[in-house]
């Protein structure tokens, strides 16, 4: 212990003794370095979960405590038979999820490829274009409510001045219009989201491939089906995948946009877990619904952890 | 010769016209909620509608953030986002310094860990943290939505912190050793003032989604003097007699410290997703 105390100089003996005690000394070091995250992350993570899945076998609503107890599989039992809010909300996630990573995905490409082309304020149009990216579902809700209203917004007064309607739409309130209007305004800031990821990907393309591609004579279109798209593969597989399970789990946008109205026509299962446990205070029921929801969540999480491995492979 | 000029200018429209319409797009809502907030609460309910503010007032300011509480709940979320990102920062260096120079046992696992956090839905852990937190005392208290935010952003920061400092030559560890220096004081010394960007990056980034959570803020904070701002915002629109004014000018300022530190780490983030995604 003294040794390593004293200052080294020129001892040659003493300096690699030195060395070979620190390394043998710094196993420690890099659990020392995570300890409090992974304590954190058991605490407030791993250890709720067991908890999530004790409480859906049990009744446990604050508004009918004296009927508390373990009662085995029949909260699951009441989902998949009696429950029919639970398959319309299924449905309505599973269209959620697949119309905004689709579009996304499709235009957060599209704003990609043109953000990483060189032109004049391209700093400066970039950070304007991505910005939505930094807003909150309930900001953007608050945006677009202001859009979409019957009487003071703008979209009705555009679209009767150029002819396309005839009257005012209460774009939130109708049932025809409100899912497709949730929609574009979560696209709204969700484009922007998926455009980073993709323009990043976009980056670390090599500027000489694209140069010996020209020298062959390639236009724009198969410089982009030969070798952008495959080069992003790896990088649009990750991110659609990454937002499949992201849009599955967003709550603020739809809830603070129409509370899941009109007629439950926009609640998605997370939102009718919300309004089942933390409003209603049945949390045995929302626990059991919570579980289904994990339960279909590890289908994409397994598919990620496949797919990544299977890159990883690829690239070594 | 004119084809070619032709094609050059389709190829050039063909650039121009999406970029324009996506600018458009992006924009346009911004632009009404400013509009929207400058215009009187009269003119605003008037049957036909003005896109520029006539006269312009800033009256819904002021009343936003005196009489809607606007200007607590802009204190709780400030205080909220400071608490959790110093620790996130924190946490995340000191991760991301162990995953760039440590080959140890069980370092997979840890990052298999790291990233099945983020495909967790939220959700699933508020139904049982709320009734633990509950027990303990911390509901409606902002260190139940601290512990939590930090757990939150600490996985993908700390991803992102690796990228950084593995972009830092070990050899300047190795000097720092040679003159008798702990890795600890490494890290804080010599690691921290290099990837000081990285650090400004990720600890914006860690804010601008601690300064937008709904979730959990809605879920364990149960009274307006603790409310944030998306909470307090969530509310004002709920309540019958909307005043889109005050509506927006609220939203506005919600939107300002986010926006701006956006504009700042815009640059840093796709550089920093990019090594990411290098790996």
């Amino acid at each position: 212990m003294e040794i390593t105390r004293q200052p080294g100089n020129g001892n040659l003996a003493l300096s690699t003794l030195r060395k070979r005690k620190r390394k043998k000394g710094e196993a420690w070091v890099p659990y020392l370095l995570i300890a409090p995250t992974v304590l954190l992350i058991a605490g407030i993570l791993i250890f709720p979960i067991f908890r999530v899945f004790d409480l859906s076998v049990q009744s446990y609503d604050f508004t009918r405590l004296q009927d508390a107890g373990y009662i085995g599989l029949e909260n699951f039992r009441h989902i998949f038979t009696q429950d029919d809010l639970f398959y319309s909300t299924l449905v309505t996630t599973l269209k959620w999820v697949f119309s905004e990573v689709a579009l996304q995905l499709v235009f957060g490409l599209i704003v990609a490829l043109l953000l990483n082309q060189s032109f004049r304020l391209r700093g400066l149009v970039r950070s304007l274009v991505l910005v939505p990216w930094a807003v909150s579902g309930v900001l953007t809700t608050m945006l677009w409510s202001l859009m979409f209203n019957q009487h003071i917004g703008i979209i009705n007064d555009i679209l009767l001045k150029l002819g396309i309607i005839h009257e005012k739409i209460a774009w939130l309130a109708n049932p025809g219009t409100v899912f497709g209007s949730v929609v574009f305004a979560e696209l709204w800031r969700g484009i922007p989201f998926f455009a980073i990821t993709l323009l990043a990907a976009l980056q670390t393309i090599p500027h000489e491939v694209y140069e010996s591609c020209e020298v062959d004579g390639a236009g724009k279109l198969k410089k982009l089906f030969h070798i952008t798209l495959p080069y992003l593969k790896e990088s649009i597989i990750f991110a659609t995948l990454l937002r499949a399970i992201w849009e599955f789990n967003s709550i603020d946008m739809i809830f603070t946009m129409t509370n899941g109205g009109p007629m439950d026509m926009t609640t998605t299962l997370p939102i009718y877990m919300m309004k089942t446990s933390i409003l209603e205070g049945n949390y045995g029921y929302g626990s059991a619904l919570g579980v289904v929801t994990f339960l279909f969540l590890m289908i994409f999480v397994i598919l990620y952890l496949k797919l990544n491995r299977a890159g990883g492979m690829q690239d070594e | 010769m004119s084809s070619k000029t032709a094609r050059r200018i389709g190829s050039k429209l063909l650039f121009y016209i999406p970029l324009a319409l996506t600018l458009i797009l992006v924009l346009v809502p911004f632009l009404w909620a400013i509009s929207t907030s400058l215009k009187r609460e009269s003119d605003i309910m008037s049957p036909v509608i003005h896109y520029l503010p006539q006269p312009i007032t800033f009256a819904n300011y002021i009343s936003v953030w005196n009489e809607n509480s606007f200007s607590q709940y802009f204190l709780n979320s400030v205080l909220v986002s400071v608490m959790s990102v110093v620790v996130i920062t924190l946490l995340s260096v000191m991760n991301g310094y162990a995953m760039s120079r440590f080959k140890f046992k069980g370092k997979s696992a840890f990052m298999l860990i790291l990233l099945a956090t983020q495909m967790m839905p939220v959700i699933l852990f508020v139904i049982p943290l709320f009734l633990i937190f509950k027990n303990l005392g911390l509901i409606n208290t902002p260190y139940s939505l601290v512990l939590f935010y930090i757990v939150l952003q600490v996985p993908f920061n700390t991803i992102l912190m690796q990228g950084f400092i593995s972009s830092t030559p070990k050899e300047i560890d190795e000097a720092g050793m040679v003159d008798g220096a702990g890795r600890f004081r490494i890290i804080m010394t010599i690691i921290a003032p290099i990837v000081l960007p990285g650090i400004v990056a990720t600890s914006a980034f860690a804010f601008i989604g601690v300064w937008n959570e709904f979730l959990v803020a809605f879920s364990f904070i149960t009274t307006p003097d603790r409310f944030t701002i998306p909470i307090g915002l969530k509310f004002m629109i709920g309540e019958f007699s909307v005043q889109y004014a005050s509506l927006a000018a609220g939203s506005i300022i919600g939107l300002i410290p986010p926006v701006l530190l956006f504009m700042y780490i815009q640059r840093y983030l796709v550089e920093g997703l990019g090594g990411a995604v290098k790996g």
